[in-house]
């Protein structure tokens, strides 16, 4: 196992991508790029079907959300080489209220349910998505939850404020 | 209400009708909703609803220091939650850069492969309940028990277990812990012989289970499942093997696969997985001996919570207590993505970190929600019958399927 490493994949990547992709770093060996919502699709695509590298297996998509940027939202996608036993991380970042990406349910199945969960707690709105409507939390919630400007509780309580723990 | 079909066809002609199955069926064995249209006893489609029981384990880990998000992860996959504790830790440990010493990776070697037996033991056992055979399951449930009982002598708790904490243990196992692991290692293995026999070569079994919900790895792939119900369809991904944690490369064993993918195949390979655990609990405790006896957690008081008594009475404990719980430790501003191989498949936490007393954003990969999307459309064609065993094959647990 294990017959690609990082920097044969950083090599093609750039080869294939160019500039279009940013440089790669590699935080605990998992190879980590950033990449924009126009070239993601040809990037999955790429990863997925290049006869060397076969990133065929989707892990995970998620989102963040980075308040202070201008472009504030962030989808992340992590990849698996089951064959190669490499892994790849992916993030785009988005901007503006409903912050728009293509779909990846073209290349994986198992991406559905994952976009329909980011939307559910981000907001993004994922191009091209079969059925994209809320997953976990109810269907007319109004907010997306896991934006940092929700916070954990409902700032009205008064039974928790600081000065009753001396803070 | 987008996400469910709407109930307004009144065609006197129609022949189907819509049965809404769950989200309190007793067949489902959790809170799963599945609205199907059925032609007589055929199903022809069906929506998955869930997040029932969301609790917005994602939101609130933002708000918590490492350590108090153990217990979060209890409430995960809830039938092993070990795993899911040793798997947070591990990930933490990662972001750190703490090492830690053999002889805690073998006691969470151990204490992950007693879970999941224990995980396995309930999806194979509630199998057999679905089929129609309770008494393989009343066997099993007897086990389960003892293994519960190994929990309770290491950590106090039974089912939601908050086991180990950052750096290893927070007790050493004790006498009657390696007594009744050693215990169980005799006992369990004629039990689960006999529940073979009674369910391998059953033909009411056989025909029930075989070539129901069979599934290609192509498939499998596709929908990104992984776990025993990817292995049952001949791909050996398993995360113990291809990305050992844990110290899982000094052990010797095998990755049962299958070749069909139907609930034949994925309860063979639970139960070959179940012989492979305890393989791998006999060499753990092998290997132990040969460890320095005593050793139980890192040498890092930074992130290590010290003994109560030495709070007490040493200055230096005092304020390492009081630096961890007040989260006064700068912690690297990074990420990291750690997965350890579940009851039902990877189970990977991705915590971005930003230098503070909680994670900036942690996302679980919770197998249960990824394997559990194909559940509707594989079930459309199948008997009512067939999709409710393909349910508890699938053995998809509420609390990680919501998180």
């Amino acid at each position: 196992m294990g017959k690609l490493n990082n920097q044969q994949v950083i090599q093609s990547l750039t080869s294939a991508f160019g500039d279009r992709i940013s440089v790669p770093s590699e935080p605990y060996d998992f190879l980590t790029f950033e990449t924009s919502a126009e070239n993601i699709s040809e990037v999955l695509r790429f990863l997925k079907e290049d006869k060397e590298l076969k990133f065929n297996y989707l892990t995970d998509i998620t989102g963040i959300h980075y308040p202070e940027q201008k472009l504030s939202i962030g989808v992340i996608y992590h990849l698996h080489s089951l064959s190669n036993n490499v892994r790849v991380r992916i993030k785009v970042f988005i901007g503006g209220d409903a912050p728009h990406i293509p779909t990846a349910t073209k290349l994986w199945e198992g991406a559905n349910w994952m976009e329909r969960e980011t939307y559910d707690f981000f907001g993004v709105i994922f191009d091209g998505h079969p059925n994209l409507v809320r997953i976990l939390n109810v269907d007319d919630m109004t907010v997306f939850p896991m934006r940092r400007e929700h916070p954990l509780e409902d700032p009205n309580r008064v039974d928790k404020k600081d000065y009753f723990f001396g803070r | 209400m987008t996400n469910h079909p709407i109930f307004t066809d009144n065609d006197p002609q129609k022949e189907t009708f819509i049965l809404n199955l769950g989200p309190t069926h007793p067949a489902t064995h959790g809170v799963f909703q599945n609205v199907l249209v059925m032609d007589g006893e055929r199903i022809i489609s069906g929506v998955s609803t869930i997040g029932y029981i969301h609790r917005a384990f994602e939101k609130i880990a933002e708000h918590r220091p490492f350590y108090q998000i153990t217990p979060l992860t209890d409430r995960l996959n809830y039938c092993s939650s070990p795993i899911n504790n040793m798997g947070w830790h591990m990930t933490v440990e990662k972001l750190l850069g703490i090492e830690t010493p053999k002889r805690v990776d073998y006691l969470r070697v151990i204490v992950m492969e007693l879970a999941r037996i224990s995980d396995h033991l309930i999806c194979n056992g509630i199998l057999g309940v679905d089929t129609g055979a309770f008494s393989g399951f009343l066997y099993l449930m007897e086990e389960r028990e003892h293994i519960y009982e190994i929990y309770e002598e290491i950590c106090g708790a039974r089912l939601t277990t908050n086991i180990g904490r950052i750096g290893g243990f927070e007790r050493d196992f004790n006498d009657i812990a390696f007594a009744k692991i050693k215990k169980f290692l005799v006992k369990f293995p004629p039990i689960l012989k006999e529940f073979e026999i009674l369910f391998n070569r059953n033909r009411i079994f056989i025909e029930r289970t075989s070539g129901v919900g069979a599934v290609d790895p192509e498939t499998a792939l596709n929908y990104s499942w992984s776990g025993p119900i990817l292995r049952a369809t001949g791909v050996d991904y398993d995360v113990r093997v291809n990305e050992p944690y844990s110290s899982y490369q000094d052990f010797d064993f095998e990755i049962p696969v299958g070749t069909s993918g139907d609930v034949y195949d994925r309860y063979i390979v639970r139960n070959e997985e179940m012989w492979q655990s305890l393989r791998i609990i006999e060499q753990a405790l092998q290997k132990i001996e040969k460890e320095p006896k005593g050793v139980f957690h890192a040498d890092v008081p930074e992130f290590y919570l010290p003994p109560k008594e030495e709070v007490y009475n040493s200055m230096e404990a005092l304020i390492y207590h009081f630096k961890i719980v007040m989260g006064e430790i700068d912690t690297p501003k990074t990420e990291v993505y750690h997965a350890v191989e579940g009851g039902n498949g990877e189970l990977g936490f991705y915590l971005v970190n930003d230098g503070g007393r909680s994670p900036y954003r942690l996302h679980f990969r919770r197998p249960s929600f990824i394997n559990y999307q194909m559940y509707a459309p594989m079930s459309a064609g199948m008997l009512l019958s067939d999709a409710i065993i393909n349910m508890s094959s699938l053995n998809v647990i509420a609390g990680e399927l919501d998180a």
